[in-house]
């Protein structure tokens, strides 16, 4: 999980004919930054003919929350590694879980709203019915642009955090029903 | 009897048909189709996407300029502005682009561009800068091959028609200049016929490795002939500079033949190793001369300074500095082989290619074989430094370029052809063709150390049939020529722009990552620069007016201006605020007696217009920027002189 702390956990990047080197964001932990120098003040740039907001990363809160959250689960799976507690253990991944969850919906809100909450008023480029919401995962053609999403190397690691959480939880149930009913 | 006449006659009727006929179907054959074989076409075929293989940078000759080809394919992909305005960008018309043009002679707009040349670091090009001379107002410009824009030029003082120039040393110490034309120095009113001995030339020796700091080192006062080409010592004869001369019959009329009398003119050998220990040490005179000197300071604004005295060498005050080598028939290029050891001249109207030998020089200079004395320039003796002839290469041999494989390639221009040739022999081993009359050739690097000896280019003077015609101007025509092999093979015929005189080609790889994709708008350090579009303004200081406007896709700021007077001078500082590879905006107002601005991502320049009457003027984005680059417009409103309406200025409102 100390993984995400230094590398990006989630990416989006944007090609287009006009851009065969591709556009790209990185979402970090507590930043959301240019995959090249300009490709942020670029995207937002790009996106004002379509009436996004621009994506400025000091309005998001959810930025400055984020190093509290993992850092938090993760003095807790230090605990519990410490503690040996096997309910703690269940509690810690049942809590990682949620936090996931809540993460992943968070992040798909944030896509929602900047892909549909357009200002129409100041847009050059209406087209009815369309949105822009760039996939949670995968890829997806809007307009011009193809938009491809995801995890960064500190993404994969919470995920996979997650599951060796998951496994270790229920491993210990097994072996604990086991105990219980031997 | 009679009858067998008849049949004679008959038959030597049907030999003189055989015989034209077979000239005519050789002529055919050997003109058009013959030299191209099929798989020509694959050899220049560069794929839509794919780079080519090499830069080729080619003089502009009378439009001033450089034009930039890819190698093989011949595509013209850049016209470089050095010499001359160029309204395409506002280069010569902007603010910041205008000084690079001024001269002791005031603001000249035009030159003679001939001879590119690449700086060197040991012998080989390394892309850093492209040096070439002004022909007719003695200048040399240094062109920065990260961004491929003049940066500098530098006026040559006591010169007249600067074409041996801008041969440079291989470690980019010097660039060179000469006088084509000598004339009184310094300058005089006097009677042309007084020529003699009173007409002098100048070999000049121009700091080059250091960028916008270009300066003439010294000056050699040379005796009053042509000085025409030039090319620098490498390897065994680093340290030297050679230099074609003709009119050593010192003619001043009608030199088509005043100027072709002597058997033998001069190459010229400087030891400028030896000319720097005579400057250090006093030998060298300050001569009073005024030359302007022109540079692109770092916040990208080109500024000149005004310098004045020169340091001048007399060849009776420095001996060893300057030797002379017979050389038959008023000689054009001199150009030296990989190694330093062959110079080699091409005399025009020679039926050799006499080619002298560097250590013969250094011996005959050393046993001191002279056969005479000029102006305290000893003249060596023909026999003593020649290394051999080449026999037979073609009727009047010009220029000679090398494949670093032991052969050169000589330029025929009155037999049209090049003619290939193996050093140390000095045999004629193949010869090519070319459409038609050709002048200089190229081979990437070829006269370097190092040359890339797979292709070269023929640079032709005359046109005639290659292309569709286009009324009575004709575009000049190159030919790509294969030698990778035995035998040179035609590849391709191109069009280029201008004149090209001389060329300089080099590996892609050298140059194409280096390149500047734009320019931060953070590190703008223009006073004019605008960072956002917070600060775009209107000021008024009396009747000059400033907009300091920006633009990004796909609007100015401002876009409506009003309070602007007729009779005001109005300076547009356009800054670009774009921050994305291949998104310049450019810049045009109705009414402008200048040309458009072109401004490249976090760049500002700036072009003065004067309204001369009441109006609404629009103004527009010239380069076709996105979807809605029609829409990038605005207007200028303009009251009559002396209106009293307050400045104001908006967009979006």
């Amino acid at each position: 999980m100390l993984i995400a702390f230094v590398t990006p956990i989630w990416k989006i990047k944007l090609d287009a004919p006009q851009y065969p080197e591709g556009l790209g964001m990185q979402i970090r932990i507590n930043s959301i930054t240019g995959e090249g120098e300009n490709d942020l003040q670029n995207i937002n740039g790009l996106n004002h003919y379509i009436g996004m907001k621009r994506i400025e990363p000091d309005s998001i809160r959810e930025l400055k929350l984020m190093p509290w959250i993992l850092g938090i689960l993760a003095a807790a799976a230090l605990l519990c590694a410490a503690t040996g507690n096997r309910r703690l253990l269940y509690l810690w991944t049942a809590a990682f879980l949620i936090v996931a969850v809540i993460g992943l919906v968070d992040f798909y809100l944030w896509e929602f709203d900047y892909g549909h909450n357009l200002d129409l008023e100041h847009a050059s480029i209406k087209i009815p019915g369309m949105s822009y919401q760039p996939p949670l995962l995968g890829s997806k053609k809007l307009l011009n642009f193809t938009a491809y999403s995801w995890p960064g190397i500190g993404g994969l690691a919470v995920f996979a955090s997650l599951v060796i959480a998951v496994v270790t939880s229920f491993l210990e149930f097994r072996t604990s029903r086991k105990t219980t009913l031997a | 009897m009679r009858k067998n006449t008849t049949n004679r006659l008959l038959i030597a009727g049907a030999a003189l048909v055989a015989i034209t006929g077979s000239l005519f179907s050789c002529r055919t054959t050997g003109s058009q189709s013959g030299p191209i074989s099929t798989d020509a076409a694959t050899a220049v075929y560069v794929p839509p996407g794919s780079y080519d293989e090499f830069y080729a940078f080619m003089s502009g000759g009378f439009s001033g300029q450089v034009t930039v080809h890819g190698l093989p394919s011949g595509r013209l992909i850049k016209t470089v502005p050095v010499f001359s305005q160029h309204a395409e960008n506002g280069y010569g018309y902007s603010e910041e682009t205008k000084a690079l043009l001024n001269t002791t002679f005031g603001f000249v707009p035009w030159d003679d561009s001939h001879h590119p040349e690449l700086s060197q670091t040991n012998g080989v090009p390394d892309g850093r800068w492209l040096f070439i001379n002004g022909n007719n107002t003695p200048r040399i410009a240094r062109i920065d091959l990260t961004r491929f824009e003049t940066e500098e030029i530098i006026q040559i003082p006591n010169s007249a028609g600067n074409h041996a120039s801008p041969f440079i040393t291989p470690n980019s110490e010097y660039v060179v200049a000469s006088t084509r034309f000598s004339v009184p120095i310094p300058q005089k009113d006097i009677s042309i016929s007084e020529y003699k001995g009173n007409f002098k030339g100048t070999i000049t020796f121009v700091k080059a490795d250091s960028p916008g700091e270009m300066d003439i080192a010294f000056q050699i006062l040379v005796p009053g002939y042509n000085y025409d080409l030039s090319h620098s010592g490498k390897g065994a004869s680093y340290g030297w500079s050679f230099f074609t001369t003709y009119n050593t019959e010192e003619a001043n009329t009608l030199l088509e033949v005043n100027a072709s009398r002597n058997d033998k003119d001069f190459v010229a050998a400087v030891n400028w190793k030896r000319a720097e220990e005579c400057v250090a040490n006093g030998s060298a005179q300050t001569m009073p001369a005024d030359y302007v000197h022109n540079y692109v300071d770092e916040r990208r604004i080109a500024v000149s300074e005004e310098k004045s005295g020169v340091k001048v060498l007399n060849p009776a005050d420095c001996s060893g500095l300057i030797y002379f080598l017979p050389t038959p028939k008023s000689p054009h290029g001199v150009d030296v082989d990989p190694s330093g050891e062959y110079i080699v001249a091409g005399g025009k109207l020679a039926t050799v290619i006499p080619v002298h030998s560097f250590s013969k020089m250094i011996a005959a200079i050393e046993s001191e074989s002279f056969e005479g004395v000029v102006d305290g320039i000893p003249v060596l003796q023909y026999d003593a430094v020649l290394a051999g002839e080449v026999e037979d290469p073609g009727l009047g041999p010009l220029h000679t370029e090398f494949d670093g494989k032991g052969y050169a390639y000589t330029t025929a221009f009155i037999s049209s052809e090049i003619v290939k040739w193996e050093i140390g022999t000095w045999k004629v081993v193949d010869r090519i063709p070319t459409y038609y009359s050709v002048g200089h050739l190229m081979i990437p690097g070829g006269d370097s150390q190092k040359p890339w000896g797979k292709y070269m280019v023929a640079l032709n003077k005359i046109t005639k049939d290659r292309y569709l015609p286009t009324g009575p101007e004709l575009a000049h025509a190159a030919q790509l020529i294969d030698i990778s092999g035995d035998k040179m093979r035609l590849l391709l015929d191109f069009p280029t722009m201008g004149e090209p005189h001389y060329a300089q080609g080099i590996e892609a790889s050298v140059i194409k990552d280096k390149q500047v994709r734009m320019f931060s708008i953070q590190e703008n350090t223009s006073p004019y620069a605008i960072k956002s579009e917070d600060e775009a303004r209107v000021e008024r200081d009396g009747n000059e007016v400033h907009v300091y406007m920006s633009t990004i896709r796909t609007h100015f700021v401002p876009d409506n201006i009003e309070g602007i007077r007729a009779g005001d001078k109005v300076y547009f500082h356009v800054t670009n605020l774009e921050q994305d590879w291949d998104v310049p905006h450019g810049f045009a107002v109705l009414g402008a007696r200048t040309s458009e601005l072109l401004v490249m991502p976090g760049e500002t320049r700036t072009i003065v217009w004067k309204p001369q009457g009441p109006g609404v003027y629009p103004f527009y984005c010239t380069d076709f920027c996105s979807a809605l680059h029609q829409e990038m417009q605005g207007y200028i409103r303009v009251g009559a002189e002396g209106s009293t309406r307050p400045l104001a200025f908006s967009t979006g409102n």
